[in-house]
């Protein structure tokens, strides 16, 4: 009766108080319904559903936002994408936005205030189709103090002008809320501040390359066209000197990306993949000087500035990718921002990094446990699904440890510290090995090894040849030390891995399969053993599939399972409340629940009980005045499309299923894996132990796992898949992110990884003999330095065209898009 | 012939006259966001509902 009492609900926002009077129904009767999906979400309803306007919803959250948005108009929402709100099941507390009202961390989403009015900037994760672009941008019909809101799409946030008297930021925060749209606080935003003059910065340094490149593309025209001798000097001197005005920028503001980075690395000891770009530059930059002022002939500045531009527009399409996923996050952006701290009494907000060993705090509903501590009071129910994978959540009684990661579910909790935030469990296990494995990706990719070793040799060359011919003929020497530099510089090779790389990089991203960097791609090819985790990414975390064999049920008996299950809230009894669906609810009078065995209680004079299978069966048996009538079966559903997946994966890989969960879904599991290639039962340390293994014996790993509990594995592969359901709220430090449509294609992936390989290969081969055919005639001192310059820009061109028109190829072949992964 | 000094300087002052305006708005940020106006333009206007004393001054 509680349940009934809860659905009629007054609410208001702003203005005069309404009540929605709705009626509410229980969906299913009896077990074949249609499904009925939720109006605002999207998800299936499958517990109790909640009916506004005739429109089904599938928990109070989803309804109570429709609610708002219906009172103001605003049901256009709905109109312009179906379904386009994020499920409210597990909405967090407002309470937590009260960590706004402190002036240090309100300063970080204020950008800018006066006297009247105040901007601020929220990173709104759920952000992901036109229908959040409406609702957001008409915020202002929500609250009066709002002026205006406007939405960066791309960058998923929200710049809201408000007036400063009438609206606290923490009153935005929680409006944002409760339409949907949680603003994203965490530690993160505490350390950054990004406005996004990085981008503009390249965007303009692209601009000017490619106007000066241009340019000077045109002032040289007559020299290649006259071959060098063209009759007006005074015209030819003016060409000369306005390219050599032209390329000034570009030497000197439009490449300092390049000079910094290679300065950098060469601090610390190595190569880096600029090197050789900086090093081509700064020498046709200073050659062309030298031709100009002491031979009076035309440089080379056209060429100098077409490496400078056609790099900066290669990565300027590699950045773009990469926006749209952030993969710098770190464990911090998964612990909450506040933390409320009871002292004397007294609640107060304080950020989670301030929490001292001793301190008490409060967790609520849905909260995450930011550190390790003792339960004072309270009834813990943890779910620590992110830290085991173990959909169930764990009772805790006073005075137990309860770990940092764990979300509780229920109650409110008292909790007193006993580690820090940054030393606990998690933070263990996320730093473990984190560290080296992104410092050897910056050096084993074949492109810079290769490249590397490449420019190394024509360096080495052409300063063989110019000692060569200063004795034989030292006319022929300058050009012989100069000439190979130009046709044999490295950004053809270059230019091949980069191409190729961000158009796959883009291609993937379009069928829901996000790269960390280009190395993946590298990587993804060596990959040799494929382990897989089970909750989340092979099963989904939420549903479990029941089975019931025995007695056919009838309606009574059908009503007294129903009404003792509906007193648990164990998932096994919601399941089975889901399956029986509606009907009368009876009291039960003397309900017990057995940690670890099952429930039971009396309805009228029956005694009905849910127990654990007493002998070796695997199941839970349903018994009505202690005879047994059925058992149910519980098996996880398994995501559409794996049976095919690992079908076509084992004849190819080892594959492995590592699961944190009891090894219950076996059967299943056995169809998908090797009966000996399962292990259950285990802790997030020995999945990252058993990679080791793995690793030890020379395989290259691919983890295929979710986000946090896996992290440690995923650190420990050498390629961490993320699963995960929405890629913009949870993106920790894997390699690669894929959404959960997008695992069906883990095969493709790779495929499409080793074709993409394959391209740079070849298009490598092409450059290479280019490069070679060059340098014969180049290190004779036979070529002219301007006939290395036409020959340069035209094999960068043909590299460019092959690469990217040889990867879309392979993209349409082997991917295919998921719908939603991309608003383009 | 010399009079293509003159054309090429003109030539040359129109052309840094374009960068120089593409490169004040890129600073203003104008290539910021170049999807979302994309689908803004596209959005009905809601009739306003109530007054909105702070809306008028923007």
């Amino acid at each position: 009766m509680v349940q009934i009492s809860r659905k009629y609900d007054i609410y208001h926002l702003q203005g005069p108080p309404q009540v929605l009077t709705f009626v509410s129904f229980m969906a299913r009767q009896g077990e074949t319904t249609t499904r009925l999906t939720c109006y605002h979400c999207g998800e299936d309803c499958t517990e109790e559903v909640y009916y506004v306007d005739e429109k089904p919803f599938c928990c109070f959250g989803c309804k109570t936002v429709y609610g708002i948005l219906a009172d103001n108009d605003l049901c256009a929402y709905y109109e312009l994408e179906s379904a386009p709100g994020k499920n409210r099941r597990d909405a967090v507390e407002t309470s937590k936005y009260e960590i706004l009202d402190r002036p240090d961390i309100r300063a970080r989403f204020v950008t800018f205030e006066d006297a009247r009015q105040m901007h601020m900037r929220f990173y709104l994760p759920h952000m992901h189709c036109s229908s959040c672009i409406w609702l957001l941008e008409n915020l202002h019909t929500l609250h009066p103090a709002v002026a205006q809101a406007r939405v960066d799409f791309r960058r998923k946030e929200i710049t809201i002008i408000a007036a400063r008297e009438e609206i606290s930021v923490r009153e935005v925060a929680s409006l944002l809320d409760t339409i949907g749209y949680e603003p994203y606080l965490s530690l993160q935003d505490m350390e950054k501040k990004d406005d996004g003059s990085v981008n503009r910065g390249r965007l303009i340094r692209m601009a000017v390359a490619g106007f000066c490149f241009g340019n000077i593309m045109l002032f040289s025209a007559p020299e290649y066209l006259a071959g060098g001798a063209m009759g007006e000097t005074s015209l030819r001197l003016l060409f000369q000197y306005l390219s050599l005005l032209f390329s000034l920028p570009v030497f000197f503001y439009c490449a300092d990306e390049f000079y910094i980075s290679s300065w950098k690395s060469l601090r610390k000891g190595f190569l880096h993949i600029d090197v050789p770009i900086a090093l081509a530059i700064i020498i046709t930059f200073v050659r062309s000087l030298y031709t100009v002022f002491v031979e009076g002939s035309g440089g080379y500045f056209d060429s100098m500035s077409g490496i400078v531009f056609f790099m900066l527009l290669g990565r300027y399409f590699q950045d773009r990718t990469y926006k749209m996923v952030s993969f710098t996050r770190d464990y911090k952006s998964y612990f909450p921002l506040s933390a409320t701290k009871l002292e004397d009494g007294k609640e107060e907000a304080v950020a989670v990094t301030e929490l001292q060993k001793g301190d008490t705090y409060i967790v609520r509903n849905n909260e995450l446990i930011p550190a390790d501590s003792i339960l004072i009071r309270g009834q813990a129910r943890i779910d620590y699904s992110f830290v085991t994978g173990e959909a169930e959540p764990v009772e805790k009684s006073i005075g137990e440890l309860i770990y940092a990661g764990g979300r509780q579910r229920g109650s409110h909790l008292e909790l007193r510290v006993i580690k820090e935030v940054s030393q606990s469990y998690l933070t263990q296990l996320w730093n473990q090995s984190g560290n080296r494995q992104k410092q050897d990706e910056e050096s084993r990719t074949m492109v810079q090894l290769l490249s590397k070793h490449f420019s190394l040799i024509v360096l080495i060359l052409s300063v063989m040849a110019f000692i060569f011919w200063l004795f034989m003929d030292p006319s022929r020497s300058l050009d012989a030390l100069v000439t190979p530099m130009i046709i044999a510089c490295p950004c053809a090779l270059l230019l091949s891995a980069t191409f190729t790389n961000g158009n796959a990089i883009a291609r993937l991203g379009k069928a829901g399969l996000y790269l960390r960097n280009a190395g993946v791609i590298e990587k993804l090819t060596r990959v040799s053993v494929i382990v897989f985790d089970k909750t989340g990414t092979i099963t989904p975390s939420r549903h479990t599939r029941i089975e019931y064999e025995g007695t056919p049920l009838q309606s009574e008996e059908r009503s007294l399972l129903s009404s003792l299950v509906h007193e648990s809230s164990h998932p096994y009894s919601r399941a089975i409340a889901t399956w029986c669906g509606t009907g009368k609810l009876q009291p039960v009078r003397h309900f017990r629940e057995i940690a670890g065995s099952g429930i039971e209680g009396e309805i009228g004079h029956t005694k009905v009980r849910l127990m654990r299978a007493p002998d070796e069966r695997q199941g839970t048996v349903f018994l009505v005045n202690g005879e047994e009538l059925g058992m149910f079966r519980f098996s996880a559903e398994v995501y559409p499309g794996m049976f095919a997946l690992t079908g076509r994966l084992r004849r190819e890989y080892p594959i492995y299923l590592l699961s944190g969960d009891s090894d219950r879904d076996k059967p299943v599991m056995d169809q998908l894996f090797d009966g000996n290639h399962q292990r259950y039962y285990c802790q997030p340390e020995d999945k990252r132990r058993f990679i080791e293994e793995l690793q030890k014996s020379g395989e290259v790993v691919m983890m295929v796992g979710d986000g946090l509990n896996d992290a440690g594995a995923l650190m420990q592969s050498d390629v961490g898949v993320a699963v995960t359901d929405d890629i913009h709220s949870f993106t920790p430090a894997s390699d690669l992110i894929m959404e959960v449509q997008g695992i069906g294609q883990t095969d493709r992936l790779l495929r499409y990884a080793a074709a993409a390989r394959k391209v740079i290969i070849w298009s490598f081969v092409i450059s290479l003999i280019y490069n070679v055919a060059g340098l014969w005639f180049a290190l004779q001192g036979l070529l002219q330095p301007v006939i290395a310059a036409i020959l340069m820009p035209l094999s960068t061109i043909t590299i460019v065209l092959f690469t990217t028109g040889l990867t879309s190829l392979f993209s349409r072949r082997l991917l295919r898009p998921v719908a939603g992964s991309d608003p383009e | 012939m010399s009079v293509i000094f003159l054309l090429i300087g003109c030539s040359l002052l129109l052309a840094i006259i374009f960068l120089f305006i593409f490169i004040r708005s890129a600073k203003r940020g104008q290539f910021d966001d170049d999807y979302t106006p994309s689908v803004r333009i596209l959005f009905d206007d809601v009739p306003p509902r109530k007054s909105n004393h702070l809306k008028s001054k923007h």
